[in-house]
C-alpha cells in the first residue's frame, strides 16, 4: 500500500516534471536574464579558467547573460553527464560543452534539448545529435596557411624550409601538413622551397634530434615549422644549442608557456595557437544569439560575435573561430601564465 | 674473484693487448667504424667535426642509464623503472626549482641522486628480500613512478620560463669545450669502472649474477650485491633526470617514456650478458654510443619514418647476432690453444 502511494506519488512528480520542462521548451522570455552553463573538461586548468574569463567578458558586454562555470574535477565522461543533468535541474536556458568524450554525452546532451536547453559545443566536439553548433577553435586550411605566411614573414618569402611533425600516422598534423603544401604553390612563396618533413613523435629527445638533423642535412635551412608543442620547443632548444638563432627561423603551434622563454629570447619571432579566451567569448555570443533566436543554427548562418566580427557556421554545424592566436614577444609573457 | 668474470671470456690471463683483443669490444669498435663510414658516404656533413660532440651529447644521458641498467643485469636482474624514476625525479626537482628558484644547482643535484637511490632501493629490497622477480618488479615500478609524475605534477608541465637560467642551462654550460653534460657522463662512467672493477662491492656484483650459491659459500651477501646495483642505478636515473629536464627545458609526463628498453638494448649490443655476470663498461659506453649513432645517422640520411624503427631494430640485430657469432669463434680458437686461468 505504501509502495503504491510512494509509486503514484512518483508518477506525479514526473508529470509535473515533464510539464514544467515541456512550459520551458518554448524558450525564454525577452526580459529574462539568460543563464547559460559552460561546461569544461576539467576545473582547475588553467585553459579553461582562460575560457572562463573569455565567457564572463561577453557576458559584460551583453548584460542580459549570467555565466555558471562548471567541470568535473578529473576530465571524465562520467563527471560531465552529472553536471549536464544537474544544469538541467537548475532550468538553465543554454550550456556550452567542451566535452571529454564526443559520443558519451550524447544521451545526457539530448535529455538537456528535451528540456528546451540550447546545447553547442567549443573547442572539443560533441557528436552532432547532441548539440546544434559546435565551435572550433580553427580549421586545417587556416592553420596550414597561417603557418606557412608566418614563415614566409620571417624568411622573407626566399630560401628552404622544413617541417618537424609529431608522429608521421596524426591525422590533423598531415591535414595542415597538406595546406601548408598547397599554401606554398601560391606565386608569392615561388622562391620558398619545402626539402623535408621529419617527425619527432612528440618526444623532446626525438624532436631534438630530428632539429639537429635538419641543421645537418640541410646547411642552408632558413625556416622550420613545427605545429606541435613539444616539437616546437625542442627545436627551440636545438636552434639556441647549436648557435643558428637568427639563421634558422622558427615559427609552430605551441603552448605559450612552453614557447615563452624561447620567443623572448628571440629564437622564434612568433608562434601561435588557439586563444582559450576568445573561444569562451565567442562560445557565449553563439548561445545567446540562438536563445533569442536573432538566428538559425544551419549552415550558412552568420552570427555577431562582438569584438572578433562574424562567425560562420558551416557543414556540419560546425563554426571556426578563426586563425589560431599569434604569440609575439609583446603578449606571450602574459599567456605563459595562463595555459 | 676476478677469475669468474674473467672465465666469461675464454679465461684469458695473457698481456694487456691479449685482454683486449679477445673481447667482443672489438668487433663492436669495428662495425661503429663501419656504420660511420657508411652513413658518411651518403651524408658527408655527417663526418664533420663537431657532429661527433654533437652526437655525443646525445649519447650521454642513455649511456649513464645504462651503466645502472649494467650493475643491475649483471646480478641477473632488469631494471625496466629507469625511465619513469627519470621522469619522476625529473619533474620533482623541476617542481622545486620552479618554487623556490634560489636553491643552489648543488642542491638539486644532491636531491636527484637521492630521490633517484630512495626510488632505486624499493626495487632493490623488494627484489632482494621481497623475493619479487626483477622483471616483475620493475614492471611494476615502471608504471608506479610514471604514475607518481602525474600526481606531483596534476598533469601540468614545468616550462623554460619557469626554470631559473642556473637551471635551464646546467647541462649545457662549455667547461675546457665540451658541455658540462659530458663531463658529468665521463665521471659517471669513470665512477661506475672504479666500483665494478676495482672494489670489492663491485665485483660481488659480477659474483652473484655469475652464480649466486658459489658467491654465497665464499661469503657474498647476494642480497646485499643486489640493492646495491638496484640503487646504483635509480641514482644514476635520478641524476639523469635532472640533466634531462635541463637539457630540453621541459618537465613533462611522458618524459623518456619507452626509454627503459633503449638502456636494455644498449646493454645487450655492449656484449652484457641478459643471464647476469658478464658484461663491462667498455662494452656498455659503445653499446650506446653504437645505438647513439644509428638514431642520428637515421635523421640524416633521409629515411622514410616509417621505416625508421624497422632500421634501428634491425641494425641492433645484425650487430648482437655479429658480435655474439665473433665472440663465439674467439672463444673456440682461445680454449683449442689450451689458454686458461
Amino acid at each position: 500500500m505504501v509502495r503504491k502511494i510512494v509509486a503514484t506519488g512518483l508518477v506525479l512528480l514526473m508529470s509535473a516534471a515533464m510539464v514544467f520542462a515541456a512550459g520551458r521548451a518554448e524558450g525564454p522570455a525577452d526580459d529574462d536574464t539568460l543563464r547559460i552553463g559552460l561546461l569544461v573538461k576539467s576545473l582547475g586548468n588553467s585553459f579553461f579558467e582562460a575560457a572562463r574569463d573569455g565567457a564572463m567578458e561577453a557576458a559584460a558586454e551583453l548584460g542580459d547573460v549570467e555565466v555558471i562555470y562548471q567541470g568535473p574535477s578529473t576530465p571524465t565522461a562520467e563527471g560531465q553527464i552529472e553536471i549536464i543533468d544537474s544544469l538541467i535541474a537548475q532550468g538553465v536556458h543554454g550550456i556550452a560543452i567542451s566535452s571529454n568524450d564526443e559520443n558519451a554525452l550524447v544521451p545526457a546532451a539530448q535529455r538537456a534539448q528535451r528540456a528546451g536547453i540550447e546545447v553547442i559545443s567549443f573547442d572539443s566536439a560533441v557528436a552532432a545529435d547532441g548539440r546544434s553548433i559546435h565551435l572550433a577553435p580553427s580549421d586545417d586550411e587556416l592553420i596550414g596557411r597561417s603557418q606557412v605566411q608566418a614563415i614566409a614573414e620571417m624568411i622573407d618569402y626566399e630560401g628552404q624550409i622544413a617541417i618537424l611533425s609529431a608522429s608521421s600516422t596524426a591525422t590533423n598534423q598531415n591535414a595542415w601538413i597538406e595546406w601548408m603544401r598547397t599554401a606554398l604553390e601560391e606565386p608569392e612563396y615561388a622562391n620558398m622551397e619545402l626539402v623535408d618533413v621529419v617527425y619527432g613523435d612528440d618526444l623532446s629527445d626525438q624532436s631534438y634530434r630530428e632539429a639537429v638533423g635538419l641543421f645537418n642535412s640541410y646547411p642552408d635551412l632558413r625556416g622550420i615549422i613545427s605545429p606541435t608543442t613539444v616539437g616546437v620547443a625542442a627545436t627551440a632548444r636545438a636552434i639556441q644549442d647549436e648557435g643558428l638563432v637568427g639563421q634558422v627561423e622558427l615559427t609552430g603551434l605551441g603552448l605559450p608557456s612552453e614557447m615563452s622563454q624561447y620567443v623572448q629570447d628571440g629564437v622564434s619571432q612568433n608562434v601561435a595557437l588557439w586563444n582559450p579566451i576568445d573561444l569562451g567569448y565567442a562560445a557565449i555570443y553563439i548561445t545567446y544569439h540562438l536563445l533569442r533566436g536573432n538566428v538559425e543554427a544551419e549552415a550558412g548562418a552568420v552570427i555577431p560575435a562582438g569584438r572578433i566580427g562574424d562567425i560562420r557556421v558551416g557543414e556540419g554545424l560546425v563554426a571556426v573561430l578563426g586563425e589560431p592566436f599569434v604569440f609575439d614577444a609583446s603578449n606571450i609573457a602574459e599567456f605563459a601564465d595562463i595555459y | 674473484m676476478e677469475g669468474i668474470s674473467n672465465m666469461k671470456h675464454g679465461g684469458v690471463r695473457g698481456t694487456f693487448l691479449h685482454r683486449i683483443l679477445a673481447r667482443r669490444e672489438i668487433t663492436l669498435l669495428v662495425i661503429i667504424v663501419l656504420l660511420v663510414a657508411a652513413v658518411g658516404i651518403r651524408a658527408p656533413r655527417f663526418l664533420q667535426p663537431g657532429r661527433q660532440l654533437s652526437i655525443l651529447n646525445d649519447t650521454i644521458i642513455l649511456l649513464m642509464l645504462t651503466l645502472g641498467q649494467l650493475a643491475v643485469i649483471l646480478t641477473a636482474g632488469i631494471d625496466l623503472s629507469v625511465a619513469s624514476n627519470l621522469a619522476f625525479t625529473g619533474m620533482a626537482v623541476a617542481m622545486w626549482n620552479m618554487m623556490m628558484p634560489g636553491v643552489p644547482m648543488i642542491v638539486l643535484v644532491g636531491a636527484s641522486i637521492l630521490i633517484g637511490a630512495s626510488l632505486g632501493a624499493f626495487n632493490g629490497v623488494m627484489v632482494a628480500v621481497g623475493k619479487v622477480p626483477p622483471i616483475i618488479m620493475t614492471l611494476g615500478t615502471m608504471s608506479v613512478y610514471r604514475g607518481m609524475v602525474f600526481l606531483i605534477s596534476g598533469g601540468a608541465w614545468v616550462s623554460a620560463h619557469q626554470m631559473s637560467p642556473a637551471f635551464r642551462g646546467f647541462a649545457r654550460f662549455s667547461f675546457l669545450g665540451l658541455p658540462s653534460l659530458v663531463w658529468i657522463g665521463v665521471l659517471t662512467t669513470g665512477l661506475v669502472y672504479l666500483f665494478l672493477n676495482h672494489t670489492k662491492g663491485g665485483r660481488e656484483l659480477y659474483a652473484v649474477g655469475d652464480n649466486e650459491t658459489a658467491a654465497g659459500f665464499v661469503g657474498v651477501s647476494a642480497n646485499r650485491a643486489k640493492i646495491k646495483a638496484f640503487v646504483l642505478s635509480g641514482a644514476i636515473a635520478g641524476l639523469t633526470g635532472l640533466l634531462w629536464v635541463s637539457r630540453y627545458a621541459s618537465a613533462q609526463n611522458d618524459t623518456a617514456i619507452g626509454f627503459e628498453l633503449e638502456t636494455v638494448a644498449a646493454a645487450v649490443i655492449g656484449g652484457v650478458s641478459i643471464m647476469g655476470g658478464s658484461g663491462s663498461v667498455p662494452g656498455v659506453v659503445l653499446g650506446a654510443v653504437f645505438l647513439g649513432i644509428v638514431k642520428n645517422a637515421l635523421t640524416v640520411i633521409g629515411v622514410s619514418p616509417f621505416w625508421q624503427m624497422a632500421i634501428q631494430g634491425g641494425v641492433i640485430l645484425i650487430a648482437i647476432v655479429a658480435n655474439t657469432l665473433v665472440d663465439r669463434r674467439n672463444q673456440a680458437k682461445l680454449s683449442m690453444n689450451g689458454v686458461s686461468a
